[in-house]
C-alpha cells in the first residue's frame, strides 16, 4: 500500500471525534475505581468507630489533605503525560509540595516531643496494615488509571506509568484514612508516603509494557 | 506559529469536526514533513523511511482524539514523531550505532518532502490478516467508501459493529506493525 492510499483510506469516511475523550474516559476510571476501593475498604476494614469524634480534630484533616492534594497534583500528571507534547509544567512542584509540607509537621512533631514518645509518633500501632492495606485498597484505581491512560496516548510510558500508579496510591490513601486510627504526622509522612510508592513504583516498571501504542 | 502550522491544525480541527476532505488535506501535508523530518534521523536506515511515515500516520490517526486545539500542533506531531522514531530504534536495537539526532526541539513542519518511496510493509497484506469483524469494515467503509449504513447492509453487521470493528482494526493493524500480533 503506498502512502498515498494509506491517507485516502484513513481519511475516507473519517467522522467527528467527541469532544473531551480525556476527561471523559478519566471520569469514568476514577468513578469505577472508587467504587472498587471504597468496596475493598467496606469489606476489609469499616469505616473507624469513632469516625465523628475524629473529624473534630485538626490531624485528622491533614492525614486527608496530604493524600487529596497528591491525588490532585498525579492526576494533573497524568492527563498531561496522556497527550503528546504536552508540557508538565509545575506539576512536579505540585508533587513536591504536599510532601514537604507533610515532612515538616512530622519534623516539629518530632522535635517537640519527649524521647520516649518517639517511637509511637513514628511507628504507630498500625503501620504494617498501612503498608498493606493502602496499596491492596487502591489496586482498583490502579488497574482503571492504566486502562484511562492505556486509550490514550502517552509517549513518555515509565512517567506516565509512575503517574497512574501515584494516582491509585494517594485515592487509595484517602480512602484508608477513614479507618486509619493513627493521628500522628511522622506516622502519615513515613507510611503514608510509602505505601504510596508501592503503587507508583509498579506503574513505573509496568508502563513500559502495559502503555505501548 | 508558522504559516504551515498555522494552516495544518485549522485542517485537523475540521477534519475533528468531521470534515474528512479537511482532514484528508492534513494527512496528506502531514505525510511530506513527517517524511523529512524521519529522512534525516534516519540517514542509515533509508528504506526505514517509508514505513516509518505509514506507521507515524496511522498512530496519528488512532490517537487523534488526544490533540488539544489549545495546543500548539507542532508539540503534538513532534512527539508522537519521536516516539515512533524511538520505538523503531528499540525494534531494531541500533540507537548506539545510529548517530542521528534525537533532539527534542526540532519543527516538525519546517520542511517537507513529497518524493516517497516504495513502503517495504506492506499494509494491505497486513489487513488481509485482520479478523473479519474488523476487515471487512475497513475494507468496505475505508477503502470501498461506503457510509457506516450501506457497510453494516452488505456486511451484515449492525452499524455501532462496523464503527468498533474500523476503529479495533486500525489499532490491530499499528499492534501489528510493533509486533506483538
Amino acid at each position: 500500500m503506498k502512502t498515498d492510499e494509506l491517507v485516502a483510506m484513513l481519511a475516507s469516511g473519517a467522522t467527528a471525534i467527541e469532544a473531551n475523550t480525556l476527561q471523559r474516559r478519566y471520569a469514568t476510571a476514577l468513578g469505577w475505581g472508587a467504587f472498587g476501593a471504597t468496596l475493598i475498604m467496606a469489606i476489609k476494614l469499616g469505616v473507624r468507630s469513632d469516625l465523628a469524634e475524629a473529624i473534630l480534630l485538626p490531624v485528622f484533616w491533614v492525614k486527608l489533605a496530604f493524600p487529596a492534594t497528591l491525588f490532585a497534583a498525579a492526576l494533573l500528571a497524568a492527563t498531561r503525560l496522556s497527550r503528546p507534547g504536552m508540557p508538565l509544567g509545575h506539576v512536579a512542584a505540585g508533587i513536591a509540595a504536599p510532601i514537604v509540607a507533610m515532612w515538616l509537621l512530622a519534623v516539629a512533631a518530632l522535635i517537640t516531643a519527649a524521647p520516649e514518645e518517639l517511637d509511637g509518633l513514628i511507628f504507630g500501632r498500625t503501620w504494617t496494615s498501612c503498608l498493606s492495606n493502602i496499596p491492596t485498597i487502591s489496586v482498583p484505581l490502579f488497574v482503571a488509571s492504566l486502562w484511562a491512560m492505556k486509550g490514550l496516548a502517552p509517549t513518555r510510558l515509565t512517567l506516565a506509568g509512575s503517574a497512574a500508579g501515584l494516582l491509585a496510591g494517594a485515592g487509595g490513601a484517602l480512602v484508608y484514612a477513614l479507618n486509619c486510627p493513627e493521628m500522628a504526622a511522622p506516622f502519615i509522612a513515613i507510611w503514608y508516603m510509602l505505601s504510596m510508592l508501592i503503587p507508583t513504583v509498579l506503574g513505573a516498571i509496568l508502563g513500559p509494557w502495559l502503555l505501548r501504542w | 506559529m508558522s504559516a504551515s502550522e498555522v494552516r495544518l491544525r485549522d485542517l485537523l480541527v475540521r477534519g475533528l469536526n468531521g470534515d474528512a476532505s479537511a482532514y484528508h488535506a492534513f494527512l496528506k501535508d502531514l505525510s511530506t514533513h513527517l517524511r523529512a523530518f524521519f529522512r534525516v534521523r534516519l540517514s542509515r536506515l533509508p528504506d526505514e523511511v517509508e514505513d516509518l511515515v505509514q506507521e507515524a500516520l496511522l498512530a496519528v490517526h488512532n490517537q487523534r482524539h488526544t490533540y488539544d486545539p489549545g495546543e500548539p500542533l507542532t508539540a503534538w506531531v513532534h512527539a508522537i514523531a519521536r516516539y515512533k522514531l524511538v520505538d523503531l530504534y528499540r525494534r531494531r536495537a541500533v540507537r548506539d550505532a545510529l548517530n542521528d539526532p534525537l533532539d527534542d526541539e526540532l519543527d516538525v513542519f519546517a520542511s517537507s518532502d513529497t518524493e516517497a518511496a516504495d513502503a517495504r510493509r506492506d499494509l494491505a497484506k497486513l489487513l488481509e490478516r485482520l479478523p473479519d469483524q474488523q476487515r471487512l469494515p475497513i475494507v468496505h467503509m475505508k477503502l470501498q467508501g461506503l457510509s457506516v449504513v450501506e457497510t453494516a447492509r452488505v456486511t451484515g453487521m449492525s452499524e455501532s459493529a462496523v464503527k468498533v470493528g474500523v476503529h479495533r482494526g486500525l489499532k490491530a493493524l499499528a499492534a501489528m506493525i510493533r509486533g506483538e500480533i
